[in-house]
């Protein structure tokens, strides 16, 4: 519906043109109005403060009585900040990783867990703990797990003949532990989603397949995966921007370091806007990181929904 | 090929307490075409998945010829088996779902395009191979999926569960012939599943009449129609079905409504019995005679070819076959009468008798 089509009348339009489209129904302009609330809320919550995070950008703010307008200077500035880009490039690498291990692996999973019985409510619990948990928690959680002295897990892999593992000082190692973490955290959002996905599919399918004598990938391929689509496009999308935008656990294990390892984009942001109150190049810093994320969010969503038609 | 025989065969979803196949006995002929009949529930579908095994039976053993295949799986069974709805790899083409179940088992590549044609040309989907065929329509969704099921050449049955429910009436017709052509040159055997007595009967060699999870009886589609063996047979094939009205049995007579209708052969305990007679063995206007019961005609349908005459024959409402155009007027006194040898006596629903006339075979 397009505001400028002629409002019709919907008992004289049904009367002489039955439309029988599945979709078809009366168009009435006032329909809008229903929108309104939403329109309000959205204002509120997201316009007005995207606004001024828009007004900083662009000006250079001394105190609040002495402003000068800088225009495109911040956004240029940001841009050719060594220190965003090597943080830009850490953060999209991380989020490759991410979705590259956690999408198969929580597909795996959902594909793993029982049908039926009573182990299913068994493995649901299991599953979906690391989600209950709070961010910093988890972050907290690991700090302490991942210590190469006193940590279960660091403990554990220092044992290993020849490994040194510490993630404070070795940048490899910090990265590995937030990569680990992110994994141990997130891929039950993409199980338990798969994992519905597949409930929904009726038997019948996997009795076709015995009877076609298909291999047990041959129905993953054919049966299951096909079915995946919808929810695996939310899943990329949720788990991009997620990862994209992770800062609470990072900054608890570890700080972003050693060195800038691990300081992700929003971590350098916090660092500008709270830690060095740059709110210009925070600001226009913002709205490129804004930006990015709508972008490949969209070119994610389009690639998947098409490639399914 | 081999005959496949269930021994002692039968299955509980819940661990005992009902069974949806009770345990029964019976071998499945190498190379016939069988129709399994019954009403909704009865345990149809799970008898052919006790069969093509996707269920393991909770007792018994099933053979394939000499080969005991209980506890093996669908897979080491090659069984074709057809659902009750459409099931397809939406994602791949009308082709790619024929070819399916023969790239899986390795079948070289011009084979695989030699079936899956002929197949497709049996079937008529040759304008919808390149479809993909979460494209089509339900009705030619399930031809695709009837196509998987006859696209092997080394099956040991091919199972179809009322394939044709969801396809277009007319074109329902032509796939039962075109199916009957198939298992005429495979000489697969072949078991149908059917809600629809006149699709059994046209189809198969041989009926298999389910209720309740046990078999009330098996033959001939003729046989099943001139001599139920079960009163669910009677009323279930037919149609209308069978008449039955209560009955008694004391001194040799068969009485109903306090009349005779005749005598009942060989020795019968006395006591409460059914009399069941098809409308086509019920005949008016011959007068007295027997077997047969005074009548009162309560109506008459006219179906064009035929008239149904609806009488109280001792007090019971009974259901008469007519020529069409016959001259019954509601309210007139009749005589009905019942053909020799086509008047049966059921206790408990099963057959145990006949009604013959009352003197000899005079009437
Ligand atoms: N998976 C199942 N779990 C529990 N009970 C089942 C299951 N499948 C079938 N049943 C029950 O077993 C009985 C027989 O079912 P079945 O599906 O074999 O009947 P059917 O003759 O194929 O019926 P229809 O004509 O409706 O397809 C029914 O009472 C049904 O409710
Ligand atoms: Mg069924």
């Amino acid at each position: 519906m397009t505001l400028t089509e002629p409002v019709k009348d919907p008992v004289a339009a049904g009367a002489d043109e039955p439309d029988r489209r599945p979709d078809a129904k009366p168009k009435d302009n006032r329909a809008w109005l229903l929108v309104l609330p939403v329109v309000v809320c959205v204002t509120f919550t997201a316009l007005v403060p995207l606004m001024t995070v828009v007004n900083y950008s662009v000006q250079d703010i001394f105190s609040p009585s002495d402003r000068i307008f800088v225009g495109l200077e911040w956004f240029r500035s940001v841009t050719r900040d060594p220190e965003v880009r090597g943080a830009f490039l850490r953060t999209l690498l991380f989020s490759a990783q991410v979705l590259l291990i956690e999408i198969p692996l929580g597909v795996a999973i959902a594909v793993a867990m029982p049908r039926r019985g009573w182990t299913v409510s068994a493995a649901l619990v299991v599953v979906a703990l690391p989600l209950l948990i709070p961010w910093n928690v988890v972050g907290t959680i690991w700090q302490i797990f991942a210590r190469g002295d006193i940590g279960l897990g660091g403990w554990a892999v220092n044992q290993v003949p020849g490994v040194d593992f510490n993630y404070t000082l070795d940048s490899a190692d910090a990265w590995i532990t937030v990569l680990v973490m992110d994994v141990w955290h997130w891929t039950p959002l993409v199980a338990l989603l798969a994992y519905a996905a597949l409930r929904s599919i009726p038997e019948p399918y996997f009795q076709a397949a015995q009877i076609d004598g298909a291999s047990a990938w041959a129905t993953f391929r054919r049966i299951q995966l096909p079915r995946l689509r919808g929810v695996l496009t939310i899943a990329i999308l949720l788990r991009f921007m997620d990862s994209f935008m992770i800062y609470t656990e990072p900054f608890v294990v570890t700080g972003g370091g050693p060195g800038n390892a691990t300081s992700f984009l929003s971590i350098l942001l916090s660092k500008i806007a709270v830690g060095q109150f740059d709110l210009g190049p925070a600001g226009a810093f913002s709205l490129l990181y804004f930006l990015i994320v709508q972008i490949v969010s969209y070119v994610f969503f389009t690639v998947l929904t098409r490639s399914g038609r | 090929m081999a005959d496949i025989r269930l021994e002692d065969v039968g299955h509980s979803y819940d661990g005992g307490r009902t069974w949806a196949v009770r345990p029964m006995t019976w071998t499945w002929r190498s190379g016939r075409a069988y129709a399994l009949l019954g009403p909704s529930g009865c345990g149809k579908t799970t008898l052919l998945n006790i069969m093509s095994g996707l269920i393991t039976p909770t007792t018994g053993r099933v053979w394939f010829g000499e080969r005991e295949v209980t506890s093996v799986p669908t897979a080491g069974r090659n069984i074709a088996q057809v659902f009750q709805f459409p099931v397809l790899y939406e994602e791949m083409s009308v082709y790619d779902n024929l070819a399916f179940p023969l790239r899986n088992r390795r079948y070289p590549k011009d084979e695989v395009d030699r079936r899956v044609r002929a197949v497709s040309r049996m079937l008529g989907l040759d304008a919808h191979l390149g479809r993909r065929s979460r494209r089509l329509d339900p009705g030619r969704q399930q031809i695709v999926s009837l196509g998987r099921g006859l696209v092997r050449s080394d099956v040991a049955a091919v199972l179809l569960d009322e394939p044709l429910t969801v396809v277009d009436p007319a074109v329902r017709w032509t796939l039962r012939s075109t199916l009957k052509e198939i298992h005429r040159d495979t000489g697969h055997t072949l078991v149908y599943v059917t809600h629809d007595q006149t699709e059994a009967l046209t189809f198969a060699d041989e009926v298999v009449v389910l209720k309740d999870g046990a078999i009330v009886q098996a033959g001939e589609p003729a046989e099943l129609f001139l001599s139920p063996a079960h009163e669910f047979v009677g009323h279930f094939i037919g149609s209308p079905g069978m008449n039955t009205l209560p009955g008694e049995v004391a001194d040799g007579l068969v009485r109903v409504g306090g009349q005779v209708a005749g005598r009942a052969d060989g020795p019968l305990p006395p006591g409460p019995v059914r009399v069941g007679v098809r409308p086509e063995f019920a005949r008016l206007g011959d007068g007295p005679g027997s077997p047969g019961l005074p009548a009162e005609v309560t109506g008459v349908d006219r179906m064009g070819a035929y008239d149904l005459v609806h009488v109280r024959a001792a007090g019971h409402p009974l259901v008469a076959r007519a020529e069409a155009g016959s001259p019954y007027e509601p309210g007139a006194a009749e005589f009905v009468r019942f053909a020799v040898g086509r008047v049966f006596l059921f206790r408990d629903a099963v057959r145990c008798g006949q009604v013959v006339p009352l003197n000899g075979r005079a009437g």
